[in-house]
């Protein structure tokens, strides 16, 4: 894991955090989108990426703390953070 | 370190008014992990995936639904199994063992039933195609033979000469009912007269003998009043033939076509509240049948047996694909995709069915719109172009049902070979019913010629 710390860091484009600030979000999942004035449910892994997105948290730490709160190895982690970032990216812009 | 909570793969789905559609989005979570009572991993694990799983308990049960349904309204009832609908050796003879008679439609379905242990007075002959020989073989055999074209007529007359003895045969007729796509390329028309023609050159022959009247108006007819009008067009007929040529019609066969409980493509209503029960079936087509014979008591002839070719709507139910994800995506637009190790090489019927797709396991998370491919280089290879799912793990297993009908026989050896075929028995056990593929079922029928046995005859290190 450790070497790969280095690429994580670099290459993922993640979304911005303005665009991620404007969203409306409650512990129940439900999230509102102000600009589009859509609304959407997210479980709770991807509330809490979403949550460490919007506070401009990098893949590395973003991957560590998940391993901390979930029962997810650190690949796994990335694996679905690559992927959800992606989606928000495109979902949010 | 403190407690860590179960990962989920990350979700977000959107809020779309009215839900993914009518029902995905509101469906409860559903998940099945046994079938009648055994628990289905177990046999993944031993059979390996993808798996076909078949209850023989829900296949004898629909035989007897159907047999029922028409015997308590009908005083003579015969069901004749469709083969091509599914021919694995084991569904056959659990049906034959219900009663139920051979329907085949080539020489290759006729020697099946044969190896079986069918005697050839159990077999209905269809099809458009019956080579000499086995025009021959059914008729030393006393098989129900269904003339399908003229050609086909006048081979059977001239074997019956040859044989020396007079034959009975049926005749494929084809109409319009009204409610169905004609499928006039079958049988002999009734508008046009050439069933009639048909039926008067049978009557002038010594050697022909016409005793049944068939039809088969379509597949997956939803419309009761579909069946009505051919029972009425056929007793008709038959009434007809009888005062015209001075036969006896002992059998009308209606043929298949009864829908199954499957979610038909395009059709907005889930399948239990379009598809009418054997019951409704059976009321619309004894109705008309007994309105159409009326007049047969009075005069002191005998109704005619019916004949019941039904396929999917008794395999269909009966069978179920347990397929596990081998990797997943999240597509352009989005949506997440889940690669599957089954695809429509094996689910010929995802072209026109939307399956029930169910996880085997419960899963706590949020459902998702969902598209699952199937694991062929093909763009065609598509199982479910979105159904909501939870969250899929590498490794899930999914059970996609029902599955019975025409996949086991139409399945393709294309890309990926075929997986074993388990059936679930009344008393629990568990019998194989067909073996997985292998690398050698593919190429034992091969022959490299001798000088292509080796692919780089001359080695050249440096190409
Ligand atoms: C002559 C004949 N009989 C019976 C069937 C069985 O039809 P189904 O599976 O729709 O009941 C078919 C299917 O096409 C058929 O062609």
């Amino acid at each position: 894991m450790d070497n790969n710390q280095d690429r994580q860091g670099k290459s993922l484009e993640l979304p911005k955090p303005e665009n991620l600030m404007r969203l409306a979000l409650s512990d129940s999942g439900f999230v509102f989108d102000p600009v589009s004035g859509n609304s959407f449910s997210v479980n709770g892994s991807g509330m809490a990426i979403l949550r460490r997105l919007q506070q401009g948290t990098d893949l590395t730490r973003i991957v560590a703390s998940l391993c901390e709160e979930f029962e997810v190895d650190a690949l796994a982690a990335e694996r679905d953070v690559i992927e959800f970032a992606n989606l928000l990216r495109n979902t949010f812009r | 370190m403190n407690q860590r909570t179960p990962w989920s793969k990350p979700i977000l789905t959107p809020h779309r008014p009215g839900g993914m559609n009518k029902f995905g989005a509101l469906r409860p979570q559903l998940h099945q992990s046994e079938l009648d009572g055994v628990a289905i991993m177990p046999l993944l694990e031993q059979y390996g995936s993808p798996l076909f799983i078949v209850s023989e308990k829900r296949l004898r049960e629909n035989a007897r639904h159907l047999r029922r349904a028409f015997s308590t309204r009908w005083p003579k009832v015969r069901h004749g199994w469709s083969y091509k609908t599914n021919y694995l050796g084991a569904i056959c003879n659990v049906l034959h063992q219900e009663g139920s008679w051979a329907e085949v439609v080539s020489e290759l379905e006729y020697r099946k039933a044969r190896a079986l242990g069918v005697p050839g007075s159990r077999i209905i002959f269809n099809g458009p195609w019956k080579p000499a020989a086995a025009l021959e073989q059914a008729l030393l055999e006393g098989a129900a033979l269904h003339l399908d074209h003229l050609d086909e007529l006048f081979a059977v007359e001239q074997i019956a000469r040859r044989l020396g003895k007079q034959v009975p045969v049926g005749l494929r007729l084809n109409f319009d009912t009204g409610h169905t796509e004609p499928w006039s390329r079958f049988g002999f028309n009734l508008e046009s007269g050439a069933a009639m023609d048909a039926a008067r050159h049978i009557g002038a022959s010594q050697w022909l003998q016409l005793t049944g009247l068939h039809s088969h108006i379509g597949t997956f007819v939803l419309d009761v009043r579909a069946y009505a009008q051919q029972a009425r067009i056929m007793a008709e007929f038959m009434e007809t033939v009888e005062r015209e040529t001075g036969c006896r019609i002992e059998y009308l066969d209606i043929g298949g076509g009864f829908a199954s409980h499957n979610a038909l493509q395009g059709l907005y209503l889930p399948p239990d509240q379009v598809v009418p029960s054997f019951e409704q079936y059976a009321e619309a087509i004894v109705a008309a049948l007994t309105d159409a014979t009326r007049g047969r008591a009075a005069l002191g002839k005998p109704l005619p047996v019916l004949v019941l070719e039904t396929g999917r709507a008794i395999v269909d139910d009966a069978e179920v694909l347990v397929t596990r994800v081998v990797g997943g995506k999240r597509l352009p637009d989005g949506r997440r995709a889940a690669i599957l190790d089954a695809g429509v090489n094996l689910l010929f019927t995802a072209y026109w069915y939307n399956h029930d797709v169910r996880p085997l396991q419960p899963s706590e998370g949020l459902a998702e719109e969902t598209v699952l491919y199937g694991p062929l280089c093909m763009n065609i290879d598509t199982v479910r172009a979105s159904v909501m799912l939870p969250p899929l793990n590498l490794g899930d297993a999914l059970l996609i049902s029902p599955v019975g009908a025409y996949n086991n026989t139409q399945w393709m050896q294309f890309i990926q070979s075929r997986p074993a075929v388990v059936m679930v028995m009344q008393d629990g056990s568990i019998e194989p019913v067909r073996l997985a593929e292998t690398l050698q079922t593919l190429t034992d029928p091969e022959r490299v010629p001798e000088a292509l046995r080796a692919p780089f005859p001359n080695p050249s290190p440096s190409r």
